[in-house]
């Protein structure tokens, strides 16, 4: 953070904010440019502590786990990207609807929501995909129909805040239709806290789908996840394997704080009170 | 006296009518998910019998409704849950009722060691961090608090497995009790050794919540007049924080800590199955793992019921103890 002292914050958040992108997208576009063969079965490589040819070591069949787990994290990230896309527009849908819907909309809308976090996360993703029959399209519905609820709290307040606030009668008075008011007052007002509740909501759906796959209901085994590789690096923890354990995971906390961070800085920029600290 | 109490008997029924309400929503839902799965039921459960011959497996078919409309089954699931029969689990061939019963209490043991735990270690820092705002400590706490939220908690298990069970050795791998012992041989002292790794785990997985609310709170009613009063007074840091901060902060955290129950049970799944813990939680995931629809619905259903426990219990609080909540009702 030094090297950016000499300017304002607002630039110094931004250059970070450029700097932590790029390492996500290279980060994922990396994982999906290794070939099938880096991460072939090797049993002559077997169980191999880390070195500088294999930085994270080998698993137990000989898998390059460097590559297996930037392979994993990819898959990763593509899941909490598009649940939490989902979950994020889920949640601005039904937040403004029971802001502006009927009375009796609304308590039913927070029925909902209460219900939703009345059953434990972690129980309801693995009702939610055993339903679908597991797999990835379980895991995806899963998390995507399960992180709304908080964001969609945090829109419906908002939206109540701003239906009182003097431009939007104003405005009324004036003439305008619902639809002009909701384009040119609500939404300008809404984007922020919808891009915060996105980015902020991409660290908790990439720690459900790790967390899912670990207790073996996400992706098939062959497939390279973070939850997988660590699922099964337990068989061999106590013949002192500490590597397929530590390092995967290390590198998901890393993407977790990553990310928080980026949407940490999101937040103070697009805040008006703290952009310009 | 008598004013006082009715209303708050009234708040108390209308919360237990919605968790009512709340509860048996969930068990519709838990079971029109658990019917859209492509798994069948019947196949799973004659898996463990060997082959079967088609009569056969008619017969099991009409005994257990297969054939019925969804809506029936749900009402005679719901007719026999409600005379306590909650069916026989596919996966363990017993009653449902048993091993929730059973398997409840090793949770609980484990959910209450986490519980005092994360509240203890998250008041505690929170009180800190509050009142050395913006110093060193409260930098370096916040910085750790925000570490332990973004670590999964499976992961930290298996790091807490490796370095204090494997490496250090001073803990057993797994399970509830000794391998190899009866269940009436196993001490106190040797259930809770087993059981403190998995507590430690899911209280530092979730301590952070609660020690940065704690914070908050602490430094609001700092800057409150009050405060600056008994400053003014002469009061010392340490007086002020006993007799002004903890009284204030006190009940809003214990509040938070009985509405975290879901995050509590969720983690308790991944605890317990990192460390074969014969828990709910892992219960839980063995029995969508295998299919086994009766115990998932059960423990869905009792974890929700848990959970309204929880939030009841924090609302009551609330009213017991803040007037202003308690006078708004009346």
């Amino acid at each position: 953070m030094k090297l950016f002292r000499w300017k304002n914050r607002r630039t110094r958040t931004l250059c970070y904010m450029t700097l932590l992108g790029l390492l996500l997208l290279a980060a994922y576009l990396f994982g999906l440019l290794i070939p099938e063969e880096a991460v072939a079965t090797d049993f002559m490589n077997a169980k191999l502590p880390p070195s500088l040819e294999h930085p994270f070591g080998t698993d137990s069949l000989g898998r390059d786990l460097f590559f297996r787990t930037l392979k994993g994290l990819s898959v990763s990230i593509t899941v909490g990207i598009f649940a939490s896309l989902i979950s994020a527009v889920i949640a601005v849908l039904v937040g403004v609807a029971a802001a502006v819907g009927s009375k009796w909309l609304d308590n039913a809308i927070c029925f909902v929501i209460d219900l939703f976090m009345g059953v434990p996360h972690t129980v309801l993703v693995l009702l939610i995909s055993f339903a679908l029959g597991r797999g990835l399209k379980g895991l995806l519905v899963g998390i995507a129909v399960t992180h709304w609820t908080g964001l969609a709290r945090v829109i419906r307040g908002e939206v109540l805040t701003l239906r009182n606030h003097p431009f939007v009668a104003v405005s009324r008075r004036l003439g305008k239709s619902s639809g002009w008011i909701l384009r040119h007052h609500l939404l300008p007002h809404l984007l922020p806290q919808f891009l915060v509740g996105l980015i902020l909501m991409f660290p908790h759906a990439i720690l459900h789908e790790a967390s899912i796959s670990f207790l073996g209901y996400g992706l098939s085994p062959e497939q390279p996840a973070i939850g997988i590789i660590l699922s099964e690096s337990m068989k061999y923890l106590s013949a002192g394997l500490w590597w397929p354990a530590v390092f995967p995971g290390l590198t998901l906390v890393l993407i977790v704080l990553l990310v928080d961070k980026f949407g940490d800085n999101l937040k103070r920029i697009l805040d008006p009170y703290s952009a310009q600290e | 006296m008598k004013e006082k109490i009715l209303p708050f008997l009234g708040a108390f029924f209308a919360k237990g009518v919605r968790m009512l309400a709340l509860l048996l929503v969930v068990s519709i839902a838990a079971f029109a998910l658990v019917s859209l799965s492509p798994v069948d039921p019947v196949q799973q459960y004659l898996l463990g019998a060997g082959p079967v011959s088609e009569e056969q497996r008619a017969q099991v078919e009409e005994y257990w409704g297969v054939n019925d409309p969804p809506v029936e089954r749900y009402f005679n699931w719901l007719s026999s849950l409600l005379s306590g029969d909650m069916g026989i689990s596919t996966l363990y061939r017993r009653p449902v009722s048993d091993i929730i019963g059973e398997r409840f209490f090793n949770s609980i043991a484990l959910m209450l060691c986490a519980w005092l735990l994360s509240g203890g270690i998250g008041f505690a820092l929170g009180c800190v961090m509050g009142a050395k705002k913006d110093r060193w400590p409260d930098r370096i706490l916040k910085k750790v608090c925000y570490l332990f939220s973004s670590l999964p908690t499976f992961w930290l298990g298996l790091v807490l497995l490796l370095v204090f069970a494997v490496w250090l050795a001073w803990f057993p791998v797994g399970f509830s009790a000794p391998i190899g012992m009866l269940d009436s041989e196993v001490s106190l002292w040797q259930r809770f050794y087993h059981l403190l790794l998995p507590a430690l785990t899911l209280s530092l997985a979730s301590f952070s919540n609660i020690a940065l609310h704690t914070r908050q709170k602490l430094i609001d009613v700092l800057e409150d007049d009050y405060v600056l009063f008994a400053r003014a007074r002469g009061e010392g840091e340490g007086t002020i924080l006993r007799r002004h901060g903890l009284r204030n902060i006190l009940i809003p955290a214990l509040t938070l800590q009985f509405s975290s129950f879901a995050e509590l049970f969720g983690g308790s799944v991944l605890a317990e199955t990192v460390f074969s813990y014969p828990g709910l939680g892992s219960a839980a995931a063995e029995a969508g793992l295998n299919s086994d629809i009766p115990l998932l619905l059960g423990i869905t259903l009792f974890s929700a019921l848990f959970v309204c426990v929880g939030n009841l219990i924090a609302d009551m609080l609330y009213r017991v103890v803040d007037p202003r909540i308690r006078e708004e009702r009346r």
